[in-house]
């Protein structure tokens, strides 16, 4: 496929975002200036200042000299570059991939694109509405390379939609200026009489390499297609994107979950076919303000479901603000994994855990109560009871130990244990009773003690008697000693649980 | 001619049970409750899966004795290879002791919503969700409407619920099939021997959707649920096994 670029040249780009921002200026001739070697220079020039003779580069003495009253302001380092990133970024709703022509364009890859727009000229008409609308006078063109319609843009007075296949003859009236030569280099040139490229195109290349240097045959070969010129894209491409552009900004919460669905069905489709499913996704719309609204969902396994991606955005969709409407909506999956094909089930209810309603429920409820708030837990080889079990990471990880049963433990337990008075013959008798939250337990039946030691390898600390008792009232608790009975009379009683 | 009119009466009364909602009832799974006399309180006398039972606890000792019986019914009348879905304030629930009541811990799936209308949302969507054999849900104020809501998802998926009400600020009428209530018993000794004994529990159905409201003694018994012998009896057959 031919390739197509647009070049976008703006003519006042630093002055008329001062005048953007402060529109008593509009009229009136100013100066953006920068000390440089101990004396003030013209970093740019607004259109009245310019019809003056007033340009960049000059000398801001020089330029009150031509015009007394003129406001000369003040310049901010980096402007351009920032203005020009945020513009390309912006643009990316007429290309996919953008990039920053220092100091005063962009390049738009505008290969396959046009079409939607029904044409080159429409395309461009509608770039430049939509950029002078936001207070930028631009002049485009757009070209079967870069480098020409970056030279059609800036010094082609007629012919901005170059045909394909007809940007050397677009080139042949241009000057050499156009195609970003070293100045030294164009200047030789006008000396030599080479006004126009057409006057020194045909001539020997080595000639030219002698004369002019290599760079003058590497940004001749650039503009007619030759050599690759290499964009860097601001937003970098993503494997899986999917782009709607919208002729009429979206405004509504119906217009939002319409963009939703046909991008999940045209992604989850591609994705489909190639035995991929998405782990995470990102749902952005570019609003005609400059703002973006992003909605962001993962899964718990790899999925290309597009009903059931649907419903995880579902609840979060109302919290998206239009605002002034959304012009382009994009769908990134940013994590694409393998996606395992599951069998059909001749018996549904033996499917357990690999269930695939299953892991879509959890990633619905987590969606809207958070994953931290969901957990499954797997036995751990500790005796040490709130290290006996860990919580597992997927709904997958096996069970690599078995569960333990030959000590009962309690079904309800309170962390951290509550502290309780008991009364209790030494040495190692159970307790007879017990106070707990001011009532008074007294116990009938009893079991124990069962020792459970520190794990000094993990925690230092005294160890734990547990005894299962049973109260008159037929409930059951599982207290322990803290720390053996001793001269110090430091051990304590605690209640860790309740049995069934 | 007697006989004729029970007949005729007994199939009327079948008909407006499968009317009432009570078609999806059918035994999926070899119940192995046939022995439970608890059971003589359904209709049919089936436990009613596919539908929500109800649970009224007072104090944290019964909310233990009611979370151990769930367990125990749960791997006595569903599938052990079901995964079961515990909706509530879990961080009270110690995960390995399920594992006593035939169930396994990591089948067990823990939600915890904090707020009222996520736990009622939580609760919903996992009853809707057929991959559960089971939803456990702690959910002390349930309405009226939100109870008729959970019987509505049942009937779909067949998944069966029990709801666990502490200290219910209000018991209104609900859409339950049954409304449950258990408190620790003294648990069964082994004639003189010291210690605690098997889990027992006064199981009370205060309420059953056309069956038989009532009361009985159960206790679990290592590996199932049982009606405790009579006192002496397992000392008796202890004598006759060993001679």
């Amino acid at each position: 496929m031919a390739k197509r670029f647009v070049s976008v040249w703006f003519r006042f780009l630093k002055t008329d975002w001062v005048t953007n921002r402060n529109p008593a200026l509009r009229d009136v001739p100013f100066v953006l200036s920068k000390p440089d070697h101990g004396r003030m220079i013209v970093t740019a020039a607004n259109e009245p200042a310019q019809m003056q003779g007033i340009d960049a580069g000059m000398v801001v003495a020089d330029a009150r000299a031509l015009l007394p009253g003129i406001t000369v302001l003040d310049d901010k380092p980096g402007l351009e570059e920032k203005l020009l990133r945020r513009i390309a970024g912006w643009a990316i709703r007429f290309a996919p991939v953008t990039s920053v022509d220092l100091p005063d364009g962009i390049i738009l890859d505008a290969t396959g694109c046009t079409h939607l727009w029904k044409g080159d000229k429409a395309y461009l008409t509608d770039i430049c509405k939509r950029i002078l609308s936001k207070g930028y006078k631009v002049r485009l063109a757009i070209a079967d390379t870069a480098g020409a319609a970056r030279a059609v843009a800036r010094f082609g007075n007629s012919g901005f939609v170059v045909k394909p296949g007809g940007h050397m003859q677009a080139l042949l009236p241009l000057p050499p200026e156009s195609l970003r030569l070293e100045p030294e280099t164009a200047e030789r040139l006008h000396k030599l009489g080479l006004h126009a490229i057409g006057q020194f195109i045909h001539m020997p290349l080595h000639t030219l390499r002698r004369r002019f240097g290599a760079d003058c045959i590497g940004r001749l070969n650039q503009a007619l297609g030759v050599e690759e010129e290499l964009l860097q894209p601001v937003v970098p491409a993503a494997a899986y994107e999917e782009h709607l552009p919208c002729p009429e900004p979206i405004i509504t919460a119906v217009g939002i979950e319409i963009a939703l669905k046909d991008l999940l069905y045209r992604l989850c489709t591609r994705l489909q076919k190639e035995q991929k499913g998405l782990r995470t996704l990102c749902f952005k719309g570019y609003r005609a303000d400059g703002k973006a609204e992003q909605l962001q969902i993962q899964t718990n396994r790899p999925s290309h479901h597009a009903a059931h991606l649907f419903k995880l955005f579902e609840p979060r969709l109302p919290a998206t603000e239009p605002g002034p409407g959304i012009e382009l909506f994009t769908l990134t999956a940013t994590g694409v994994e393998e996606h395992i094909a599951s069998q059909e089930q001749l018996w549904s209810s033996k499917a357990g855990l690999e269930d695939i309603r299953l892991a879509e429920l959890i990633d619905r409820v987590a969606g809207r109560i958070g994953m931290s708030r969901i957990s499954r837990y797997c036995p751990d080889e500790h005796y040490w009871p709130e290290r006996s079990f860990k919580k597992a990471v997927s709904l997958h990880e096996p069970v690599v130990t078995t569960w333990r049963k030959e000590n009962l433990r309690p079904v309800q337990v309170l962390t951290p244990p509550e502290h309780i008075t008991v009364t209790a013959p030494v040495p190692d008798y159970p307790p007879m009773s017990f106070k707990y939250k001011a009532v008074l337990h007294t116990i009938v039946r009893a079991d124990g003690p069962e020792r459970i030691e520190q794990e000094w390898w993990l925690q230092e600390g005294l160890h734990r008697d547990y005894y299962r008792v049973e109260d008159t009232e037929g409930r059951r608790y599982w207290i322990f000693r803290l720390g053996h009975y001793d001269e110090a009379r430091n051990w304590q009683w605690f209640l860790h649980g309740f049995f069934a | 001619m007697d006989g004729t009119k029970t007949d005729i009466i007994n199939r009327l009364q079948r008909d407006i049970l499968a009317l009432q909602g009570f078609t999806s009832l059918r035994t999926r799974y070899p119940v192995r409750s046939g022995e439970l006399s608890v059971m003589e309180a359904f209709p049919n006398k089936v436990f009613p899966l596919g539908a929500v039972h109800e649970f009224v606890t007072e104090t944290m000792e019964d909310a233990s004795a009611t979370a151990g019986f769930i367990s125990g019914l749960i791997s006595t009348v569903l599938p052990t290879t079901g995964v079961i879905a515990w909706v509530g304030s879990c961080g009270l629930i110690f995960p390995p002791a399920l594992k006593q009541f035939g169930i396994e811990p990591d089948r067990v799936i823990f939600f915890e919503p904090l707020k009222k209308r996520e736990i009622q949302w939580t609760v919903e969507e996992a009853l809707r969700c057929a991959a559960f054999s089971a939803v456990v849900a702690e959910w002390s104020d349930m309405s009226f409407t939100e109870s008729r809501r959970l019987q509505l998802a049942v009937e779909k998926t067949n998944v069966t619920g029990f709801v666990i009400r502490r200290n219910p600020k209000q018991l209104s009428a609900t859409a339950c099939v049954a409304r449950w209530k258990i408190t620790s018993l003294h648990s069964g000794a082994l004639d003189d021997l010291p210690g605690t004994g098997f889990p027992r529990w006064n199981v009370e159905l205060l309420k059953v959707r056309n069956g038989k409201p009532g009361n009985r003694i159960m206790e679990w018994a290592g590996d199932h649920l049982q009606e405790p012998l009579p006192e002496g009896a397992l000392v008796r057959e202890l004598r006759r096994k060993t001679g």
